[in-house]
């Protein structure tokens, strides 16, 4: 009971300050190494962190065991919680943020206050969250767009050749290190949906 | 990077160097006018937004046009509110433009005013017979079904006929002919009014036709809309295979555009997929191309009705720049039907004391900022005076296609007051808000504010949830003010 009771507390304070870890890195987008704490990786304050606990009654095992059921992918310490992501923003800025696997990149822009537009608010019923993946390795490993998603791409402003919606891109480990472009509205935007040619 | 950054931020505490908050104006409150509210909010910190529209509810065609069967496309109300209720925001309901205030006034209220009000009319088909009973805008059956208080009268008659025929193939020709070809079971748990369901499970409407003047390869309606139509529930379509056929013009139009060529392949599909007769009492929807109307039937039983569309085949010619328009035939047939719905562009409402180019609709602009006039000259601009959405661009685009513009209208204001273009207005302290609510009390004007407004959304979502509805719209004026006066 009592060993069930640390390991939920356990959890929830890795959660935290894993969160806290990359919400401090989208502030601190102009100064490096301002918050000491944001240098480490989850995996470095998990390991912290599970030493604190040996002090108590806590078997390893068990540890492990409620990680790995809250872990969408399931399974051992080498899977990573989050995977580092880089928005582009329109003006050329950088913004590297961590998200959590099984986050959409619309819900991480907006959790870290990033300018994406999300009308639809991730309903695949329109196309304001459209963004461009920056290499094509990362872009083929991508799942294909449903009908849906390519119906809404249709629509979308600036298409390219490497474009998505952010909320149909889900964090998954292979995806580690993603750039993400979030298109310039142009000065001779065009309507009716006709989309100039991709470039 | 850098510069730009600098930029912005001078943008930003513009309003600080200017001693005087800066006070605007924005008539209009669907996607053109929030977006632009909130860009404003954004831009100029210390500024305070006022938007005002005739009607008790904001959100526009949000409300009014986008069709009760898609919901998660009216999501972005959402967003709209959170930037009404911004402190610095206000939604002022029930005033309208040219008769509770005029544009003169307002200008001298505040230091900028956007007018971002759309477009509430039609264009007009122009032949003979078009004011036949049974021939309505598509525009006027859409606010219909969405419960708009001016479409509530509309009454269209859908009992005497099993045919209707709808001219155009865009977006709202679809959603029409959704409407009318939806079981009624899955319309009655949408916030479609009553008023229209009631008369959509007793209409006697079988058949709906599409009929575009140009081909499969030039329709104008987009996917999403186009798959669900296609995808109705036990649905007979029928396309005729030699209208798919491609000509070397059709192809350089197709290369050229993603979308049509998706529109073209799911067109192309749905000719060929499914059986070649409807079973009986199968509901039908014929996608009819290369036909222009060229005069209304009028019906001999039933003067002044009408009976029928005398249409025109067509063929297309090029007219440069891969464009390619329809030309009459000579050639004629009639297509018999008890009602015509006439879905081929909106169109804006001039102002007084504005210019406007009635063969675009639009009130001349550069990037937004208004012209004094229409010949076009770019140096004659009105100061403090702009526009966004169809007003601006045509009454053309989707809901998001107003945030680019919303972004290039207050980029042109952000550069007016950064290069001191309103400097003439903006060192003058304006009395904004509180000068129009007190002109408005003086008129007997009842005011609708947002938190009256969310009275009145409350009792919506109350009376649809006793419908299994997410609400159910009031229609009338009288209800709406009474709802939103009450506490």
């Amino acid at each position: 009971m009592l060993t069930s009771r640390l390991s939920r507390v356990g959890f929830r304070i890795i959660n935290e300050l894993s969160r806290g870890g990359y919400r401090c890195m989208s502030r601190t987008r102009f100064r490096q190494g301002h918050c000491g704490q944001c240098q480490r990786s989850p995996v470095e304050l998990l390991s912290e962190t599970r030493a604190f606990f040996q002090g108590a009654i806590f078997q390893k095992h068990h540890y492990f065991s409620t990680l790995g059921s809250n872990n969408t992918s399931g399974g051992g310490d080498e899977q990573k919680e989050t995977i580092s992501v880089t928005f582009v923003s329109k003006d050329g800025e950088e913004i590297p943020i961590r998200v959590p696997i099984g986050t959409s990149m619309l819900e991480a822009a907006h959790q870290n206050d990033i300018e994406l537009e999300g009308a639809c608010e991730g309903s695949l019923a329109c196309s304001t969250c459209h963004v461009i993946v920056m290499d094509m390795e990362h872009y083929n490993k991508l799942e294909e767009p449903s009908d849906e998603e390519n119906d809404m791409l249709d629509l979308a402003f600036g298409l390219t050749e490497t474009s998505r919606l952010g909320c149909q891109i889900i964090a998954r480990p292979e995806l580690d290190g993603i750039r993400l472009a979030i298109p310039a509205a142009t000065r001779n935007f065009a309507v009716d949906g006709y989309v100039a040619k991709p470039h | 990077m850098a510069i730009f950054g600098a930029r912005r931020v001078l943008w930003r505490s513009f309003s600080t160097i200017s001693s005087h908050p800066l006070r605007v104006c924005i008539v209009g409150s669907g996607p053109a006018g929030f977006y632009t509210a909130e860009k404003i909010l954004k831009t100029h910190q210390g500024s305070q937004v006022d938007i005002i529209d005739r009607l008790p509810t904001p959100y526009g065609l949000v409300r009014s046009g986008v069709a009760p069967d898609h919901p998660e496309t009216k999501n972005v109300i959402n967003q709209f509110s959170r930037v009404a209720q911004n402190g610095r925001c206000s939604f002022l309901g029930n005033v309208a433009l040219g008769y509770s205030i005029s544009l003169v006034e307002l200008r001298e209220l505040y230091h900028v005013v956007v007018l971002a009000y759309g477009a509430e009319s039609d264009r007009v088909v122009g032949i003979p017979g078009e004011d036949l009973k049974g021939v309505h805008s598509a525009r006027e059956f859409v606010w219909w079904y969405n419960g708009h208080p001016y479409g509530r009268n509309l009454d269209p008659d859908l009992k005497n006929t099993d045919t209707a025929v709808i001219l155009g193939q865009g977006n709202v020709a679809l959603d029409v002919a959704r409407i009318l070809l939806r079981p009624t079971s899955e319309l009655a748990i949408t916030d479609i009014a009553s008023h229209a369901l009631t008369a959509l499970e007793q209409s006697s409407i079988r058949k709906v036709y599409l009929v575009g003047r140009r081909g499969p390869v030039q329709a104008a309606c987009t996917a999403k809309e186009l798959r669900e139509v296609l995808g109705i529930k036990d649905l007979y379509i029928h396309i005729k295979e030699t209208d798919l056929k491609i000509t070397p013009a059709d192809e350089e139009e197709r290369k050229n555009s993603r979308i049509h060529r998706r529109i073209y392949e799911l067109l192309s599909k749905a000719a060929t997929a499914g059986p070649s007769q409807p079973s009986s009492g199968q509901r039908e929807l014929h996608f009819v191309f290369f036909r222009q109307p060229d005069r209304f039937l009028e019906s001999y039983d039933k003067k002044g009705y009408v009976s029928g569309v005398h249409l025109e085949k067509t063929t297309l010619k090029g007219i440069g720049s891969g464009k390619q328009i329809a030309i009459g035939t000579g050639q004629f047939e009639n297509l018999s039907c008890g009602i015509v719905l006439k879905s081929i562009g909106y169109k804006s409402v001039p102002v007084d004391d504005l210019p406007f180019d009635n063969q675009k609709g639009v009130v001349p602009n550069v990037k937004g900022r208004i012209l004094s006039d229409n010949s076009g000259d770019p140096t004659s601009i009105e100061n403090g005076l702009y526009v966004c959405g169809w007003l601006k661009r045509g009454p053309t685009g989707i809901i998001a296609t107003n945030l680019y513009c919303a972004e290039e209208t207050v980029a042109s204001l952000s550069e007016d007051l950064e290069l001191g273009v309103l400097a003439s207005t903006t060192r003058l302290p304006k009395l904004g808000r509180d000068g129009l609510l007190q002109i408005l009390d003086n008129r007997n004007v009842r005011v609708v504010p947002f938190s009256a407004w969310e009275r009145i959304d409350k009792e919506e979502k109350r009376l649809g949830s006793l419908r299994n509805k997410p609400r159910e719209k009031l229609t009338s004026w009288e209800e709406l003010l009474k709802v939103a006066g009450s506490e």
